[in-house]
């Protein structure tokens, strides 16, 4: 290896680094580390200067390499990468040590720890970094086709940003309409507009677009491929009705025997048919048979839909598709499920029959819904003289999730406004705090305030209809702490709502894993960084938008959805991607054709040439994982950036102060 | 087991870069404390971990050597960490017969989401090394015949 001329840089990221790790004293040591030209620190080496400081020394000093300490490559790696490319120092030639989220930040009780450790991750980096070598990222051409899935409100958004911006977009919903929460929902906070008026225009749009492929009641199978590159295998549910002839007139729900209750749309609160369309509006238009319930399927009798069907739409025999779609870029947008009220017993959901949950309320006083929008108890006709809202059902609550879920404060004063409307009765909201952070948020629980709402504040310990005296007789009774007026109190009301949380998909891990993103611990999609790059992943080319994310509300998942579709569109105007150039290299002179390699890769990147007897790598479909290398026998795979001797260099490097060797007399006796 | 004074323990970790990389960077964001006694280098995968790393990581000075991947079934490259559980074995099956403790290597998991465990994973591999005491590689009675074998191993891939 030739002489090489290492600058070394360590971050004070002012007082992160600096309170924590003697950064002066990591500089000067490391100044006498080998092949080090110039060792600095400075405050900010992230900051425009810092990086002139570097770019400035390879220019004047003729540095060959580069190694930052500062924070987690994962921040900052392709900052310093760029300013040695443009300083005219490949950008490969760069190591990072990361003394702040590993060394200052989780050693602050032990600063010569912390010290220590620093000088030992920079040793290590030095050691390595001069036996990089010099790589060029490989250019791929991005399909323009982008795959949204979840047809929500945040996929919506993001389909018709990208569609109107003149880019195909595949939209894959699991349902059989788009639309999401949003469309369950009768008004929408602060301002109260209806929810559908605002909603159904975009679903039309999206329904109608030409540069939208809707494929709904349909899921994500399998994904293979990379940025740029994917392709995605969906199955398209066989909605046994043949949508080139159906009207969607409804002759056939009219007609079809079968109720059956509707979990979904409805939130159990009312019932569709076997064969349905989940609601009016929906976009598409065309209604699916639900095989599960109806009477054909299972006696090979009725036929009612098939017989009234005036255009003969119905084909029982209809099968699934499973079609591959490539697509450059996916965004994620696969919304939320609701808290189960189930899950806390000492609410009585389930088993007090006038106790509701808010998605339940939210089809109650919607005009489309299963009461006409009317307000009243679950014998149908009863309007309630007192209803109690309960807040954060489910959340800030350390048994089910610590999160808050943002928007049932807001949720809950609409429903308190609406109750107040429609019925004139009495209304009590049982909450910890009022959460109203955004624009008109707060003015909107003022507003409520002068209705003559009243505000309970105290977490409820329990619903019951266990009457303790003649006022509380026939009623629910609310027990809770006013932690105001520092007393128990037991309030009786004739209907409670649980203001339940939102929590993730039941198989956002799955939908995650197959598209090789993560779930934080409570289970929402984790972007890329928490503040500054939110839609997007670890995974190049894969985003994330709406509640999928992480609790919010309708204006912040439509921002979001925008935002990943311009993160998108700013990769397909490219026109072309960089790929890391991490991959494996067979050195086919010395390969002597085991093979073992072919079985190990996990992409089937290897292949055997015949003629030549040698494996070879397809550096389209390697990744870059390693595993060949570390497996071949021979030891003739050479892993870019994670070689064999970057790796062995950089251990050296790491263990500096304590080295004991044993390596140099074992050497010499081996020769 | 005597706790062993102040002797702190070196222990030289392989983080995968997907799960348990950010796991350690997550330790940091949330500010969980653990001993400073890990020195990490990353790896694209578990299943890069290569088993001539650990020895040359023990027999220059490590008391301990600390791998982490992704959960089984999460690994970003679908399998790299089944690789890793295998070589793993073999590896201590190999280090057994030098009469290196157990404890010593150690594999592990931990999820993006998991600097908790991630900083409990550390504590628990501290304690136990501190119990046991330096490794004192070269002090030891390994074998000069294996230092040979293992230098020779080297040879191999720095040939390549
Ligand atoms: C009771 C209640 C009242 C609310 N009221 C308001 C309000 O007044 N104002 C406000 O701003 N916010 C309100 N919200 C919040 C609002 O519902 C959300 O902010 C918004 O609906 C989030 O939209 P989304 O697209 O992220 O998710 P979702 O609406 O959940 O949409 C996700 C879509 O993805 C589909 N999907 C899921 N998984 C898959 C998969 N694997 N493959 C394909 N498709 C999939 C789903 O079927 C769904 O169509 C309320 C929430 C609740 C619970
Ligand atoms: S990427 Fe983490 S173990 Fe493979």
């Amino acid at each position: 290896m030739a002489e090489e001329r290492v600058g070394v840089y360590i971050c004070h990221c002012g007082h992160n680094i600096a309170g924590t790790v003697d950064v002066e004293a990591v500089a000067e040591w490391a100044a006498d580390l080998p092949n080090v030209e110039v060792s600095r620190h400075y405050e900010f080496m992230c900051s425009s200067l810092g990086q002139e400081l570097v770019e400035e020394d390879i220019k004047t000093l003729g540095l060959t390499r580069v190694v930052v300490a500062a924070c987690s490559p994962h921040m900052h790696e392709r900052t310093f990468r760029g300013a040695c490319e443009r300083a005219g120092l490949n950008p490969y030639l760069f190591e990072m040590a990361n003394i702040r989220e590993h060394a200052s930040w989780v050693h602050a009780v032990d600063k010569e720890g912390a010290t220590e450790k620093a000088k030992a991750l920079v040793s290590a980096a030095v050691h390595r970094v001069v036996h990089h070598t010099p790589l060029e990222t490989m250019k791929v051409p991005v399909e323009p086709t982008t795959m949204v899935v979840g047809g929500g409100i945040a996929g919506i958004q993001a389909a018709l940003e990208l569609a109107d911006a003149g880019y195909k977009v595949i939209m894959v919903e699991r349902e059989p309409s788009i639309g999401g929460h949003m469309a369950q929902l009768d008004k929408t906070f602060p301002t109260l507009d209806c929810s559908a008026c605002i909603l159904t225009p975009k679903m039309f749009d999206v329904g109608a677009h030409p540069n939208i492929t809707m494929l709904t009641y349909s899921e994500v199978e399998a994904v293979e491929g990379y940025v740029g590159n994917f392709v995605v295998t969906v199955r398209q549910k066989a909605r046994k009705v043949i949508t080139d002839k159906c009207t969607g007139c409804g002759t056939c729900w009219e007609k079809c025997p079968i109720r059956v209750v509707d979990d979904v749309y409805e939130a159990g609160l009312g019932y569709r048919k076997a064969i349905y369309r989940p609601f009016p509006q929906a976009v598409p238009k065309y209604p699916v048979i639900d095989v599960e319930s109806c009477t054909y399927y299972k006696t090979g009798k009725c036929r009612a839909c098939q017989m009234f069907c005036p255009t003969e739409a119905i084909d029982f025999d209809q099968q699934d598709e499973v079609v591959d779609y490539k697509v450059g870029n996916v965004i994620l947008a696969t919304g939320y499920e609701q808290f189960d009220a189930r899950r806390i017993p000492e609410y009585g959901y389930g088993r007090l029959a006038n106790v509701f949950t808010s998605l339940e309320f939210e089809r109650m006083v919607n005009a489309t819904g299963p009461t006409g929008g009317k307000i009243m108890l679950r014998d149908g006709v009863t309007e309630p003289e007192s209803v109690a809202i309960i807040h954060c059902v489910g959340s800030r609550d350390r048994r089910y999730n610590q999160y808050c879920s943002a928007v049932c404060c807001m949720y809950s004063l609409k429903f308190a406004h609406l109750v107040k409307e429609r019925t004139g009765a009495e209304v009590y909201n049982f909450y910890m705090d009022i959460r109203t952070p955004a624009k008109g948020y707060e003015e909107f629980y003022h507003r409520l305030l002068e209705e003559g709402v009243r505000f309970v504040r105290g977490r409820v310990a329990k619903v019951t209809d266990a009457a303790r005296g003649p006022g509380e007789e026939g009623k629910l009774i609310i027990q809770c702490e006013d932690t105001l007026i520092g007393k128990q109190r037991r309030i009786p009301v004739d209907m409670v709502v649980l203001s339940a949380g939102m929590e993730p998909r039941h198989d956002a891990e799955e939908i995650g894993h197959l598209f090789g993103i993560s779930c934080s611990v409570d289970g929402f999609f984790i972007e890329r960084h928490p503040k500054l790059d939110p839609m997007a992943t670890m995974t190049d080319g894969i985003y994330v938008a709406g509640v999928c994310q992480g609790p919010k509300d309708i204006p912040a998942t439509v921002a979001q959805g925008a935002g990943a579709a311009a993160r998108v569109l700013g990769v397909i105007s490219q026109g072309e991607v960089a790929l890391e150039p991490i991959r494996a290299e067979i050195d086919e002179e010395h390969c002597s054709g085991c093979r073992i390699c072919n079985t190990m890769c996990p992409y089937s990147a290897i292949d055997y040439i015949e003629e030549l007897q040698v494996s070879r790598v397809n550096p389209a479909l390697c990744k870059g994982c390693g595993t060949c290398v570390a497996a071949c026998p021979s030891q003739v795979i050479t892993g870019a950036h994670y070689s064999y001797d970057q790796v062995m260099a950089q251990i050296d490097g790491i263990l500096i102060d304590v080295n004991r060797p044993v390596t140099a007399e074992a050497e010499v006796a081996a020769d | 087991m005597s706790d062993n004074g102040d002797f702190k323990p070196v222990i030289v970790g392989f983080l995968c870069n997907w799960c348990s990389y950010r796991a350690a960077d997550l330790a940091g964001t949330s500010r969980m404390g653990y001993p400073s006694t890990l020195r990490d280098i990353r790896i694209m995968c578990s299943g890069r971990m290569d088993p001539a790393w650990v020895l040359h990581a023990l027999r220059n000075g490590a008391d301990g050597v600390l791998v982490v991947g992704c959960h089984p079934g999460e690994c970003h490259y679908v399998e790299g960490n089944y690789k890793a559980i295998r070589r793993m074995n073999l590896l201590k099956r190999t280090l057994r017969q030098l009469g290196i403790e157990d404890e010593r290597v150690q594999l592990h998991w931990a999820s993006a989401s998991e600097g908790v465990q991630f900083a409990e994973i550390v504590q628990n591999m501290t304690a136990q090394i501190k119990a046991l005491g330096p490794l004192n590689w070269k002090q030891r009675n390994v074998d000069d015949s294996v230092n040979l074998a293992v230098a020779a191993g080297e040879h191999v891939h720095e040939g390549a």
